[in-house]
């Protein structure tokens, strides 16, 4: 038997090549300035920012975090400078590290903001790839556009024709059937879709008969939703072609072959950050060791490679 | 400022008294660096259960050795008191901006006033440490006498003491911010340094804007990251939200908004 020496760690998602299939997922890291401490950035596959938004957003009325049984809740509510802040504040740093930065961007009111927020980031030289944040439970809306297949395929249409870069979409989990918003977000031309968003959630402090979070119901993350994540990455890679980034609770190597072998080609680390800052690092070396004594020599050899049980 | 994640050893866990723990655990990187008001974060087991870090204050340090007092108050603190000398902890710190404590005014009568409620004493005893020449005048509140805590670090430090209790147990029968009231009447001091819980620094606030002092006040709230990721812990100032973990947890009080 040959030894691999050398796991093949590399992919492409549309035309974002990446060295490692690690990314840090949006809300999790920051704007990556706070983990310089922590790890040596320049390892990570890709990086994906808090969610932008054309103005500057306050967010919501804290208490803003919660824990719950192996999960939190979180209703942040998209706290983030603005573009413009964001490229003359934020930007430079990002773009020193020579890490594929992908933006991830929401509109407040009107999905016309996705429109003018790709138009600006197309032009930036620093930002390789654009992550439409269609699916946060933070905004007090009724129904999020990830939750409708035709306004998931108008959107991602619509910033499809303004931008060569690599489009991921993100979707929400609180919907009937991931794989109906899955194939809009595909035909629309998604480059890939980013699975899964916060389930939608609640926690109520008994004594004081009050709900935990300051705006009442959050989104629920962590290991808590990883099977709930596992199974909607499996379902949407037996419907669709492209790409599709894992996440959901994912803490540490294990967690996140789980989502490679259910279909990701690439997996996102999120609540894990605010545990274990090193958590990316850490599972990029462990899918290394994984390969290696499994003698696997490219990780695509195992992505969706699930078996039946009696097989 | 360095910040580091360490596995650091337990030198002692013990009970002070009620729910009071007081914690030691080893680490040069966070005794070197550690500047009262400061905090670390650290998970508590090794588990999900738990699932975040807690953070908790950063009482004093002596050598290598970062000295922590706690209240038993819920699941993580519980954790927490059942881990035993010699295990590691996974600790993250040192973490925050402490006080400003530099250019103090020089010793005079209540010049700096330190008040502390419950366990808002555990910065401050640090705190009294770095300005031990200057000889604050230290106050105390608690429910009770039994709940008041660390009264012979702040003696040893040259400290004027004076305590309250809301049912007169010990010292001023009535609340702390009463006895600041009656303390500001003898004397005007420079600065105040507090720490406790938010009611009572409300008050101080707002007696610091009365009597045109300024007020050092220590917050607390739940966080997640405790590093400024994740924008959960943050509180209203007159330059929007900021976050207690990173920008705070000390802030000047006519910054606050309440």
């Amino acid at each position: 038997m040959v030894k691999i020496l050398k796991p093949n760690l590399s992919l492409a998602i549309g035309r974002l090549g990446l060295k490692n299939p690690v990314m840090v997922a949006s809300g999790t890291f920051g704007y990556a300035e706070e983990f310089r401490d922590f790890i040596d950035l320049k390892k990570l596959g890709a990086i994906v920012t808090k969610t932008i938004t054309v103005k500057p957003r306050h967010g919501n009325l804290p208490p803003r975090t919660c824990e719950t049984p192996s999960g939190m809740l979180n209703s942040i509510g998209l706290e983030n400078p603005g573009i413009d802040q964001f490229i003359e504040g934020k930007l430079p740093f990002l773009k020193k590290l020579a890490v594929p930065i992908i933006a991830s961007i929401a509109a407040e009111e009107s999905p016309d903001e996705f429109s003018i927020l790709v138009k600006q980031l197309d032009k930036l030289s620093g930002i390789s790839a654009i992550e439409l944040n269609i699916s946060c439970p933070n905004l007090q809306k009724d129904k999020l556009i990830s939750q409708d297949a035709k306004e998931t395929f108008e959107l991602v249409s619509s910033v499809r024709r303004l931008t060569k870069k690599c489009l991921i979409t993100k979707l929400s989990p609180n919907v009937t059937s991931i794989c109906e918003i899955a194939l809009a977000a595909e035909k629309a031309g998604s480059d890939a879709v980013a699975l899964i968003n916060t389930l939608s959630g609640m926690s109520i402090d008994v004594n004081k008969r009050i709900p935990k979070l300051g705006s009442w119901v959050g989104g629920l993350s962590g290991p808590a939703i990883r099977p709930v994540a596992v199974k909607m990455v499996w379902e949407a890679y037996n419907k669709i072609r492209i790409p599709i980034i894992g996440m959901g609770g994912i803490m540490d190597t294990e967690s996140a072959l789980e989502f490679f072998i259910a279909g990701a080609s690439a997996i996102s680390v999120g609540t894990a950050n605010f545990i274990n800052p090193r958590a990316s690092i850490e599972i990029i070396s462990g899918l290394k060791q994984y390969m290696a004594d499994n003698n696997i020599q490219n990780l695509s050899n195992i992505i969706g490679r699930l078996k039946a049980c009696n097989d | 400022m360095k910040i580091a994640q360490i596995k650091a050893k337990i030198i002692s866990n013990k009970r002070l008294k009620r729910n009071y723990w007081h914690l030691e655990f080893e680490s040069s990187i966070i005794a070197n660096n550690a500047q009262p008001g400061q905090f670390v974060n650290i998970k508590v087991s090794d588990g999900l259960g738990p699932l975040l870090r807690r953070p908790i204050s950063i009482h004093g340090v002596k050598g290598s050795t970062v000295k922590l007092i706690y209240e038993v108050l819920g699941k993580g603190t519980q954790a927490l008191s059942a881990r035993k000398p010699k295990e590691f902890l996974d600790i993250i710190g040192p973490l925050g901006n402490g006080f400003g404590y530099k250019q103090l005014a020089k010793a005079g009568k209540a010049k700096n006033i330190l008040i502390a409620g419950g366990m808002g004493v555990a910065p401050l005893v640090f705190l009294a440490e770095k300005i031990k020449p200057v000889k604050p005048l230290v106050l105390i509140g608690a429910k009770t006498k039994n709940q008041i805590l660390c009264t012979p670090e702040f003696k040893s430090l040259g400290c004027t003491l004076k305590l309250a209790t809301d049912d007169g147990s010990a010292g001023f029968k009535g609340r702390v911010t009463d006895l600041l009231k009656i303390v500001l009447e003898q004397a005007k001091p420079s600065r105040l340094f507090s720490c406790g819980p938010h009611p009572m620094l409300k008050t101080i606030a707002r007696i610091a804007h009365e009597n045109k002092i300024n007020a050092q006040l220590s917050l607390e709230e739940h966080m997640a990251c405790g590093i400024g990721a994740c924008l959960g812990c943050v509180v209203s100032t007159k330059a929007g939200y900021k976050r207690v973990c990173k920008d705070g947890p000390v802030f000047s009080s006519e910054e606050l908004i309440w």
